[in-house]
């Protein structure tokens, strides 16, 4: 075990899975010498060479249509997205192409490619550098959408990304990129399954389902209202499509509230899913309205950012919400 | 007068403002178009290094595909097939480029490639169940008519949006290069893709990285409904290679050996680690841009009577006519193997019963996710 930021466990990430199999390569703007904008594959090219880190002219259609290419062809291409804000000219190679080359080729092709982007606000970066695009993925059959929340599970979850043999858009939460730090294993073969939540912190009052750069403001909140007496379960979903839906409903049925946090717009945000696989599936339980803690339906604002974010505050009185219902 | 302004009304630009105005390729004879044969039949360059046997199999090649197209076509009319994209006029692009491939080389085709298709050994009966969408079909019934493609061919799964594909051949280049094999990506596309951004992309990518891709432009004058003077405005579309730093050559498209020779250049080209290099074929859509298409309502009859002169079947069997290695009889019995061909595999393809239900939840992922499996047993009335 060793202390690390976000950023450290995803470049040791990429590197330890570079070493054990050469089919893997990183392409992306700047992601070579300069080591990405933040940072995260710093130190790859030199050490596998300009064939395998490879920076690419800015155009998200060449980046993203040829790791299909790549990865239909047997290259395990690892992309980076600047920021995911600038994913969108590339929408159309994800979901008419990478989602679907296995589907619609009869499951004849695959393209084992993961896509990575820095997502999210709280680095005063604006409408272009702050968007969660989660949902537009979630949305699309033949994609799995992977959101860490610590350096552990950033490690874990991106070598398991890599590993696996569907394409992955794996969102990185910007603000915790230095700011979190932890206990990251240093062991190769550590991996953290896809598809699994993980329980945050464990409570019996309320289930707090979040993900990304929300968890740690859920966990802050769990410690407000502690003092109230009020416990919360903070579940982090981490994959988010395919859903662990038994870790939800699990937590749903002990606690009968809930409280959904994400920073993305609200309207067929993800958390939309989440209150409706709840309501389909486990509305006996629940004691009150699912309440959900959004960025609004408007677009990213850059001076009225820390208005627009859900933070502890808002948590705390969505947590209230549905403990006065 | 200075030199610049010579180029400048060299390419019809007498008007412009600019002194500096970048050379247009047309000025320095590259837009001249590669030709082989005349529309008679009749050498005017030399031509490829093949034998009588290689001739007699590129034609037959082509004729294969037009019986194909013709039957195909029938059955769309008589509502045994939904959909199908005729490619009547385009068998030289097809069969020249295709004859010059290796077993190793990629093909990235659009969705009017069935003869590169069947050169390739794409199985007649494999393309038959592709159409019919039936159990059959590799596709699994999943994609339209024309929508086909298989790894063990090394063709690649059509796409219905144009010009996607091309990024994708510069990655297949791009695996290519990594494992140091010697194989090339192809892609082919028509006009109308050289307006995408995917076009772009994949040709920038292409040029920088140094991948051994051949782009194979079909020119057929029309995307859809769109003539090429709405497309474009430079005077050729293999004048755009310069623009990219890779080589650009332009061709009779409807001249399956001027086709073939430029194909074998630029494979051997790319091959060579040179780089990408780009092909434009010009030709003509002769039929309509699909089954749903009805080119009366932009195309005048009178546009198409040039071009069925240049037909590009009639054109090469008049020059092995004139070699003495094709008979009438002959010609009788090209066009009825196929023929029977296709009969025999309709018959055998007609009867097969549809996909399984069930299997439009597979292959969504690797695995079938507890979501799909809920919803397959909600499908088929379960809990």
């Amino acid at each position: 075990m060793a202390v690390m930021n976000m950023v450290q466990a995803l470049n040791l990430a990429l590197r330890e899975e570079m070493r054990r199999d050469d089919r893997i390569v990183v392409i992306g703007e700047d992601v070579g010498r300069l080591g990405g904008v933040f940072r995260v594959t710093e130190g790859l090219q030199q050490e596998y060479g300009e064939e395998r880190v490879v920076d690419t002219p800015l155009n998200e259609i060449g980046i993203v249509g040829a790791a299909i290419g790549m990865a239909m062809t047997g290259t395990r291409p690892c992309v980076e997205i600047q920021f995911a804000d600038f994913i969108y000219p590339a929408f159309d190679q994800i979901v008419n192409e990478l989602a679907k080359i296995r589907y619609r080729s009869g499951g004849q092709f695959s393209a084992p490619c993961v896509i990575r982007t820095p997502y999210g606000g709280g680095v005063r970066g604006g409408h272009y550098h702050s968007q969660s695009p989660e949902a537009y993925f979630v949305h699309t059959a033949g994609l799995k959408v992977v959101v860490p929340s610590t350096p552990a599970d950033a490690k874990g979850l991106l070598k398991a990304a890599i590993r696996q043999d569907d394409p992955v858009i794996f969102l990185e939460p910007k603000r915790l990129y230095r700011s979190a730090k932890d206990e990251v294993p240093e062991d190769p073969e550590f991996v953290v399954p896809l598809e699994v939540a993980r329980m945050a912190r464990e409570g019996s009052d309320v289930t707090v389902l979040a993900y990304g750069a929300m968890v740690p403001l859920c966990l802050e909140a769990a410690k407000v209202v502690a003092q109230g007496g009020t416990e919360l379960e903070v579940i982090d979903i981490r994959t988010l499509w395919p859903l662990d839906i038994d870790a939800v409903l699990g937590s749903v049925k002990k606690t009968g509230r809930v409280v959904i946090v994400h920073e993305a717009p609200r309207a067929c945000g993800y958390g939309a899913e989440l209150a409706a696989q709840i309501a389909e599936r486990a509305i006996d339980s629940l004691q009150a309205p699912i309440v959900r803690v959004t960025g609004p339906d408007t677009p990213f604002p850059y001076a009225l950012e820390p208005q627009y974010l859900p933070d502890v505050d808002k948590i705390v009185r969505g947590v209230e919400r549905v403990l006065k219902y | 007068m200075v030199e610049s302004e010579v180029m400048v009304q060299a390419a019809g630009l007498a008007q412009s403002p600019f002194r500096l105005i970048h050379t247009p390729l047309s000025a320095n004879g590259a837009s001249r178009m590669v030709r082989v044969l005349d529309e008679e039949g009749v050498e005017v360059a030399p031509p490829p290094d093949l034998g009588d046997e290689d001739l007699i199999s590129l034609y037959e090649w082509m004729v294969r595909l037009r019986v194909f197209d013709t039957r195909m076509l029938s059955l769309q009319r008589q509502g045994r097939l939904g959909f199908f994209v005729p490619s009547s006029g385009e068998e030289a692009a097809q069969i020249g480029t295709a004859y010059a491939l290796r077993p190793e080389d990629w093909v990235f085709p659009a969705y009017r490639e069935q003869g590169v298709a069947l050169h390739r050994g794409f199985p007649l009966e494999g393309i038959l169940c592709q159409l019919l969408g039936n159990s059959h079909d590799y596709m699994k019934g999943r994609q339209m008519p024309d929508h086909f493609g298989s790894p063990k061919y090394r063709f690649a799964v059509a796409s219905s949006p144009v010009g996607t594909q091309i990024p994708h051949a510069v990655g297949a280049a791009w695996s290519a290069r990594l494992r140091r094999e010697a194989s090339v990506a192809t892609v082919y596309f028509g006009d109308g893709a050289t307006s995408t951004g995917d076009f772009h992309a994949g040709m920038n990518f292409a040029a920088v990285q140094q991948l051994p891709v051949v782009f194979y432009c079909k020119n057929n004058g029309w995307a859809i409904s769109l003539p090429c003077a709405k497309q474009y405005r430079c005077e050729s579309l293999a004048d755009r290679a310069i623009g990219y730093g890779m080589p650009g050559v332009r061709v009779d498209g409807n001249d399956v050996l001027a086709v073939y020779s430029a194909a074998q250049e630029a494979l051997e080209w790319a091959r060579s680690g040179s780089g990408p290099v780009f092909v434009e074929m010009v030709t003509q859509r002769m039929g309509p841009h699909s089954t749903a298409d009805d080119p009366t309502r932009y195309r005048a009859a009178e546009l198409l009577e040039p071009w069925k002169k240049k037909d590009p079947i009639t054109r090469f069997r008049r020059y092995l006519e004139s070699m003495g290695i094709w008979s009438a009889a002959e010609e009788e019995r090209a066009h009825a193997e196929m023929d029977a061909r296709i009969t025999e595999a309709l018959e055998w393809a007609e009867q097969l019963p549809p996909p399984d239900t069930s299997s439009m939840f597979e292959d969504v992922y690797a695995e079938v996710p507890w979501h799909l499996d809920e919803q397959r047993r909600e499908l088929q009335g379960g809990e």
